[in-house]
């Protein structure tokens, strides 16, 4: 039923939807419906066995290999040896103690260089005269690599541990530096005109707008920031040092037991992926609540 | 009579390639203590960066500005000012967001809770405390965000567009929600807009600037009866005075394209 009004408009009847008693005649009509929830379990679970799968082939194929004879075992070494070096380098060597130097000097240079480099590059924002100045040097500086100087800083500092606590501070403050500097260029201007509106001074715009929006910057430089520590930490170790996993894989090296090599090897990746994991960590923890839109 | 605020002669020159280029003639404005005053005018005329001036964030070029008789130019803090984008900080829940003007002046954490929380219930915030801004729609920021405003407590308000971003449905929610607030608070609002019809409908006063460089082209006072009602935006008399403005504005659009 049609009902004009007017000169401007019509409105219509609308039908309403099938009742129950219109459709006796015909049988319920089941909806599809797909199981988005269902599909992506399945898959989850096939990804985890798949990546299970992988890890076993690589073991097995490389231990049998080596024992028919397709890989050498003496360049190649095999998984049964790897482990029994292990496990001898732990009960009668220094493994332990290595791990600890290795992993120690690693977060000690991490989290200084971390933490100082963001500093830096949050302190950008005080002077556009100062950033300005400053940036061309920590581009070059970050561009140079600074493994290359791990000689001069083994020197200068010794062959203790403090020298490879300094390289890989070296390693990871310009990137944090830099990382900062970046989210602070990226700070939105309106931000800062609503502090002074709201009669801010400087200080509290810096502590309640600068650094909270930096963070996510930051943040993403902290898993580079970790792999570039441990990197340090282990040249510094190959050029001198008395202790940790690096000077264990130089002098394997140099006595030629290349299974003492390979648990090196996997000892540090191993290590690195503990590591890793442990920034993956920190990561989530700090950034409860600061993820943006 | 002295009058809430007062801006005399202001304007503002800007260099630009070497050239001065004013994007705001002299202008001079009064308005009394708990007026609703709305600045109407084409894209670029100059609007906000008379909010800029009066907020203390920008100097003008010439003139002054003079609040409760004491001149402001150049201090921020005195009004409270608010954008069309919400800013609020996304790493703060919407309570910690609201009560922050409160905590710039050093007002004592538990203190300004106990402020802003009633207000949050009132005006439809109830329960979202807690939250942060990404869960809530464009209207909810927008309602946290002049809380936070009028939290700040000041006497005088400026808007600039905060309604720009809403869609229409939102946008007259928030007129009502608004003028709730104005009579309830009796602040001095200023308030800028494209929309005629909200200027028509949330104002006392209506200035109309010309395009840039902006200066006032007319002042008009609505007179309908307060408390406006949705109703009212299809009136007759609403109708007209609509129509009136519309004039007035693409006549100005005229003069932008001749010059």
């Amino acid at each position: 039923m049609e009902t004009a009004r007017k000169e401007a408009f019509i409105v219509h009847a609308v039908t309403p939807a099938e009742s129950a008693a219109g459709s006796s005649k015909r049988p319920e009509v089941v909806p599809y419906i797909l199981d988005e929830e269902g599909l992506e379990r399945r898959r989850s679970r096939r990804i985890v066995w798949g990546r299970a799968a992988v890890a076993v082939l690589v073991f097995l194929v490389w231990e049998v290999f080596t024992r028919i004879g397709l890989l050498d075992s003496y360049y190649w070494s095999s998984p049964s040896a790897i482990l029994r070096t292990t496990w001898t380098q732990i009960t009668e060597g220094t493994l332990l103690r290595d791990i600890t130097y290795t992993s120690g000097s690693t977060i000690l240079g991490f989290v200084f260089g971390t933490f100082l480099g963001a500093l830096l590059g949050l302190s950008f924002w005080w002077s556009k005269s100062y950033a300005g100045i400053s940036e061309p040097y920590l581009i070059i500086l970050n561009a140079m690599p600074k493994l290359a100087l791990a000689p001069v800083l083994v020197i200068l500092l010794g062959i203790g541990f403090f020298s490879k606590v300094a390289l890989a501070f070296s390693m990871t403050v310009v990137v944090s530096a830099l990382s900062a500097y970046s989210g602070v260029k990226s700070v939105d201007p309106d931000m800062e005109k609503l502090m002074y509106s709201l009669g801010a001074k400087r200080h509290q715009v810096f502590t309640k707008v600068v650094v909270p929006w930096s963070m996510p910057w930051i943040i993403s430089s902290l898993r580079i920031n970790i792999a570039l520590a441990l990197a340090g930490a282990i040249v510094g170790e190959f050029i001198a040092s008395s202790q940790g996993v690096g000077r264990m894989i130089m002098y394997a090296g140099t006595i030629l037991d290349i299974n003492l090599v390979w648990v090196g090897v996997v000892v540090l990746s191993l290590l690195s992926m503990v590591m890793y994991w442990g920034v993956v960590v920190l990561e989530k923890w700090l950034s409860k609540g600061l993820t943006k839109q | 009579m002295t009058h809430k605020i007062e801006i005399s002669g202001v304007s503002k020159w800007f260099r630009r390639n070497g050239e001065e280029i004013p994007a705001m003639r002299e202008t001079s404005l009064a308005i009394e203590e708990g007026r609703f005053v709305s600045i109407i005018g084409p894209s670029g005329c100059g609007k906000s960066t008379l909010f800029n001036i009066i907020a203390g964030l920008m100097p003008p070029s010439t003139g002054k500005v003079m609040a409760d008789g004491k001149d402001i130019v150049g201090t921020t803090g005195y009004v409270g000012y608010m954008l069309q984008k919400d800013m609020l900080l996304p790493w703060r829940t919407i309570l910690d967001n609201i009560i922050l003007g409160m905590e710039v002046r050093g007002v004592p954490y538990k203190e300004a809770v106990e402020r802003a929380l009633p207000l949050m219930e009132k005006y439809g915030l109830k329960g979202f405390d807690k939250h942060y801004p990404r869960e809530l729609s464009g209207g909810m920021r927008q309602r946290a965000a002049l809380l936070r405003t009028l939290l700040y407590d000041r006497d005088i308000i400026l808007l600039d567009e905060p309604f720009g971003a809403l869609d229409a449905q939102t946008r007259l929610t928030m007129q009502n929600w608004l003028l709730q607030i104005w009579e309830d608070f009796g602040k001095t609002v200023l308030f800028v807009t494209h929309d005629i019809d909200e200027a028509i409908y949330l104002s006392d006063d209506i200035y109309v600037f010309s395009s840039r460089p902006g200066r006032i082209k007319s002042k008009i006072t609505v007179t309908m009866e307060r408390p406006r009602k949705t109703e009212d935006m299809t009136s007759p008399a609403f109708m007209e005075l609509k129509h009136h403005l519309m004039d007035l504005l693409s006549a100005g659009h005229e003069e932008e394209q001749i010059s």
